[in-house]
């Protein structure tokens, strides 16, 4: 194979590629970027702000961190594709990324059959690191089991008999609506009953879906439904009374992606998970922020804590297992702990989860914005299922 | 009861922007038979426009000028795409303007990314009507109220103008015969240009109805275009009422899905606000089945300049054949020279060959529209990874992908081929998204949204240099059999019934058979890419089957040649390489994207190929002069 590898040799020196530098440790990322723009440039900042300061403090282990970034057009085969990129050319240490739920199971099988690490930053399904969890795969986003949990003590406290849930029709919504109903149905014990509307992603009609809800005589909602829809859908339950005297809890509206865009349609009182990114002034978090404002002008928004936090794990393992040995790190990666902008986290050995958390509060008005008040952090690893539960999960996996 | 009525006023709230938007489409499509699929980004751009004059003023006048406003700016921009791009191209194979439209929508999408940013943008609620009224007890919007109007208003007025005013003529004449208004002494270019800009005023000013009840964002281009397709064929191309009266029956039928809500039948509970998700392609399919040329429309006179017949496709030389033998034997050593990703990349360009192929085999040797071939290329991955998964081996699932595709190519052929032109393109689309929300909302079977994951082909083939070999051999052989088909008996009455159906239909020849033979084995060939890659990569999941991957396949044949063989494989290596290339190396790389297709639009109106082809004919006849 001395003419393959000559002609590559010349075909590499052609293009002009940089030759591999020794004194880096590549990182290859995957995204969305140019379909969720939205969550992703904040996303993509945090990222940088993190590599930036770890390279200002000399890199890891004496090499600086470089990441190669590569849009994978939103679909799972185009995913895998650019990971094959990464690793047989660019020889990135590990993948990481992903944003939707299929991209991010897609390149976690990827990782699996090609033996490459994976580090999921932000896709919600349940499946990543149970049904289908495997032994390359790691996330960090609290999933979407976590992220229901979190808000069902407060709906149980409601003591509401009739709930109405709103959700978006792919796997992210149907799998909220499945937990928040086995969830609910267990802490009570009168029987509840649930009215459901499924709604095309970024289609739903509101007015429509409003009325329906109205009719069926919901004594509470549940809404799983972001972006878009949940602007729609709180735009016409205002005008049309949904939210009077109807108490709401809601998945992810707290988080600035969503709620800043709401303005003063921002429907005050609904129980939401999120983030209230100026008023958490923990030293970390006050540390992340202020390193933020000063080198992008602007305020971190929820994509910004990931890509940051997704950062300083990945140096953190990298500093523990002190080589880009695969098994190496998938060994350093286990209990892992790393300072997050939400304080300390933990990578869960048993599935690869890590305890990141999030806000949990109110929604309410302030100078014609929203805003998230009575808020406390729920630390993921409150609201993790029995490690039996996850052992059983996992027993598919390999 | 009354809740029945309020979901019919729900309705027909949501029919007024949809009307508008639909409406345009249909008097563009009627008068210069482009289908505009960037009609959709000039409706997303109507609402960014009106958001930002609303925000600007902050008051009533702000708003409505707004909406006014976005409406003019989008007719402008309509008059400058007309001019600069689309009347250079008229002369082009028909549907070529189709790839230009749609290299449009990937400017537009990324000129709004950049001017107005990636958050989603709210817009303000219409001064004077930003509450409700009791209608039968319950809270109604009165901006909801004030769209019904509007909505009945524009219909009104609409068919006025056209019915009364010399312009109104122009463009009915048009529509009926476009040779014949030429003829006349009608002056073409500027009545085509007024009805381009028209359309996008219609788009622009219906985006911007929906400010107060929807956000701006960058999806709603693609949301609403095939919404605005569906409208159209169900009401009748080129036909007002039609639009009207389909796009109240699309939004009803919604309504009244999501408000019956979860229904037990029979036992078994029933969640009808899953139906929303494909319930205008329901009824458009069953529209087409019964009325094939949708609820108002007649069957209309195509332009005389597509009866130009085909040159026909010679048989090929002894040095084709060398060419051939030397470009397989080059394409075999490929892995022995690059490295592994360039196999990679090979290997999706060798599956996106043949299904681009399998696609020309319909719309280049059969003159047969499809927008929907995407379901055949995903019923083949879908097919092969749940045989694979079922514990079937790898060569047993590719033949069940397959199997599976030629059943539904079956199926579906036969409704299709029923119908002609546009009409037939559009039934395709209806089943492909048929068959794209099954894949979506089955969870149990097909995983759902989420897919499928974990189908690896044997150890031998999980080196991608040897997993590029096996695709070169079955996408080769699928390739070489479309080629094939093309000088089979089979291949010569279908070009026969593609030139002239009725002396096709005189000399003995079964049109309609020939066409569904041809459908189904194009559906089985596109299965064959689908199942080859969803091993290529793993895990598959629904966006095998939706539309962008049906439009990417239109891309790739008209890109390179519609009535080329070479064609469909050249669109399929340029396409895939560019997108690839150009996803890595650009951040708006879908602008640049569409910048490019827009340019081998304009340089090789007949197709990469098909103007090289032409190019070389030409110069040989000045040669031999």
């Amino acid at each position: 194979m001395k003419t393959k590898s000559f002609l590559l040799a010349a075909l590499i020196a052609a293009v002009g590629l940089p030759a591999s530098a020794q004194s880096t440790i590549k990182i290859g990322e995957i995204n969305s970027y140019k379909a969720q723009p939205a969550f992703l440039e904040p996303y993509k900042k945090g990222w940088e702000l993190a590599q930036d300061e770890i390279n200002a403090a000399g890199g890891v282990n004496g090499k600086k961190l470089e990441t190669i970034f590569r849009d994978d057009n939103a679909t799972p085969g185009d995913a895998v594709r650019v990971a094959e990129e990464l690793v047989s050319r660019e020889k990135v240490a590990l993948v990481s990324g992903t944003f939707l739920s299929n991209v991010g199971l897609a390149v976690g099988d990827f990782a699996k059959q090609r033996k490459v690490l994976f580090i999921a930053s932000e896709p919600l399904t349940d499946k990543l690191t149970w049904a289908t969890g495997n032994d390359y795969t790691f996330r960090l986003r609290a999933n979407t089991a976590m992220q229901t949990a979190m808000l069902v003590p407060e709906a149980a406290k409601l003591n509401k008999k009739r709930w109405g849930i709103v959700y978006p029709n792919y796997e992210y919504g149907q799998s909220a609506a499945n937990w928040f109903k086995k969830y609910m149905t267990s802490q009570s014990t009168s029987g509840i009953e649930f009215v459901e509307q499924a709604a095309p992603l970024g289609k739903i009609d509101a007015g429509s879906v409003v009325q329906a809800m109205l009719d069926a005589k919901v004594d509470a909602v549940f809404n799983v439904t972001f972006g878009a829809d949940l602007q729609k859908f709180v735009r016409e339950g205002n005008t049309r009374g949904l939210f009077t005297n109807r108490p709401v809890v809601s998945l992810l509206s707290g988080e600035p992606e969503y709620l800043d865009t709401l303005k003063d349609e921002t429907p005050a009182g609904w129980i939401v998970t999120g983030y209230p990114v100026m008023e958490i002034n923990t030293p970390e978090h006050k540390a992340f922020r202020d390193a933020y404002q000063k080198k992008y002008n602007d305020y971190p928004r929820l994509g910004s804590v990931v890509g940051y936090a997704t950062v300083k794990s990945i140096a953190a393992m990298l500093k523990k297992s002190g080589s880009t040995d695969v098994a190496k790190m998938q060994g350093a990666m286990k209990n892992l702990e790393v300072m997050s902008p939400f304080g300390k986290i933990t990578w869960r050995a048993q599935d690869h989860q890590s305890t990141m958390g999030a806000y949990v509060g109110k929604l309410a008005k302030k100078d014609g914005k929203g805003v998230m008040v009575d808020w406390r952090y729920v630390d993921g690893k409150t609201v993790q299922p029995t490690d039996d539960e996850v052992k059983r999960l996992r027993a598919s996996a390999k | 009861m009354t809740a029945l009525l309020v979901q019919t006023l729900n309705g027909l709230a949501a029919a007024s922007s949809l009307f508008l938007v639909a409406v345009g489409l249909s008097l563009i499509f009627g008068v210069t038979r482009i289908v505009n699929f960037a009609h959709g980004s000039f409706y997303m751009l109507g609402v960014y426009i009106a958001y930002s004059v609303a925000t600007y003023f902050g008051n009533a006048f702000g708003f409505w000028g707004g909406v006014l406003a976005a409406g003019v700016a989008v007719a402008l921009l309509g008059v400058i795409v007309e001019v600069a791009i689309l009347r250079r191209i008229y002369a082009a194979p028909e549907l070529l303007q189709l790839i230009a439209t749609f290299a449009l929508v990937l400017i537009i999408k990324d000129a709004a990314l950049y001017i107005w940013g990636p958050e989603d943008l709210l817009g303000p609620r219409a001064p004077g009507f930003t509450g409700a009224v009791e209608i039968f007890g319950r809270p109604f919007p009165t901006y909801d109220l004030l769209l019904i109007v509007l909505g009945v208003a524009m219909l009104f007025a609409l068919t006025t103008f056209i019915k009364r005013t010399r312009f109104g003529l122009l463009l009915r004449a048009a529509t009926e015969d476009r040779e014949m208004t030429d003829a006349l002494g009608v002056n073409q270019k500027l009545l085509f240009t007024a009805v381009f800009a028209l359309g996008c005023f219609l788009a622009g000013f219906g985006g911007a109805l929906q400010l107060p009840r929807e956000p701006a964002t960058l999806n709603m281009d693609l949301n609403i275009i095939a919404d605005v397709f569906v409208v159209v064929v169900i009401g009748g191309l080129g036909s007002l009422y039609g639009a009207f009266v389909a796009a109240v029956i699309i939004s009803l039928v919604k309504a009244y899905c999501i408000g019956l809500g979860n229904v037990a039948m029979f036992g078994v509970e029933f969640e009808f606000s899953k139906l929303t998700l494909v319930a205008e392609f329901i009824v458009m399919a069953l529209v087409l089945v019964f009325k094939p040329n949708g609820l108002f429309g007649r069957p209309f006179s195509h332009p005389r300049a597509s009866e130009v017949i085909e040159t026909p496709i010679g048989k090929p030389s002894n040095v084709q054949y060398a060419t051939l033998l030397v470009g397989l034997m080059l394409a075999a050593s490929l892995p022995l020279v690059f490295d592994e990703y360039t196999s990679v990349l090979a290997t999706d360009v060798l599956i996106f060959a043949l299904f681009a192929a399998s696609l020309g085999l319909i719309i280049g040797t059969a003159g047969l529209g499809s927008f929907g071939h995407a379901a055949y290329f995903g019923l083949g991955a879908y097919g092969a990874a749940l045989a694979a998964k079922a514990g079937f081996g790898f060569a047993p699932s590719l033949v069940c992908g397959v199997a599976l595709s030629l059943t539904a190519s079956i199926v579906f052929g036969w409704f299709c081929v029923r119908l002609s032109g546009t009409y037939m393109a559009m039934l395709t689309l209806a089943f492909a998204q048929i068959v794209w929300s099954i894949v979506f909302q089955w969870d149990a079977v097909t995983g759902g949204s989420n897919g499928i994951v974990g189908v690896w082909p044997p150890e031998l083939f999980s080196d991608r240099d040897n997993f590029y070999w096996l695709a070169l051999a079955l996408c080769g052989a699928g390739v070489l059999f479309c080629w094939w088909i093309v000088y089979t008996p089979l291949g010569y009455a279908l070009r026969a019934s593609r030139d002239s159906q009725v002396k096709a239909h005189a000399i003995g020849l079964s049109v309609m058979r020939l066409q569904w033979a041809a459908f189904a084995l194009a559906g089985a060939l596109g299965g064959v890419a689908g199942a080859i890659y969803a091993f290529s990569k793993g895990s598959i999941s629904p966006d095998v089957s939706a539309i962008p991957r049906s439009v990417d396949a239109l891309v790739m044949v008209l890109l390179g040649g519609i009535n080329t063989l070479l064609g469909p494989v050249v669109g399929a290596a340029v396409f895939t390489w560019l997108q690839d290339t150009l996803a890595r190396s650009t951040e708006y790389w879908r602008a640049v994207l569409g910048a490019i297709i827009l340019l081998l639009v304009m340089v090789f109106p007949k197709g990469i190929v098909g103007s090289i082809q032409s190019l070389t004919a030409s110069m040989k006849k000045r040669s031999a002069a």
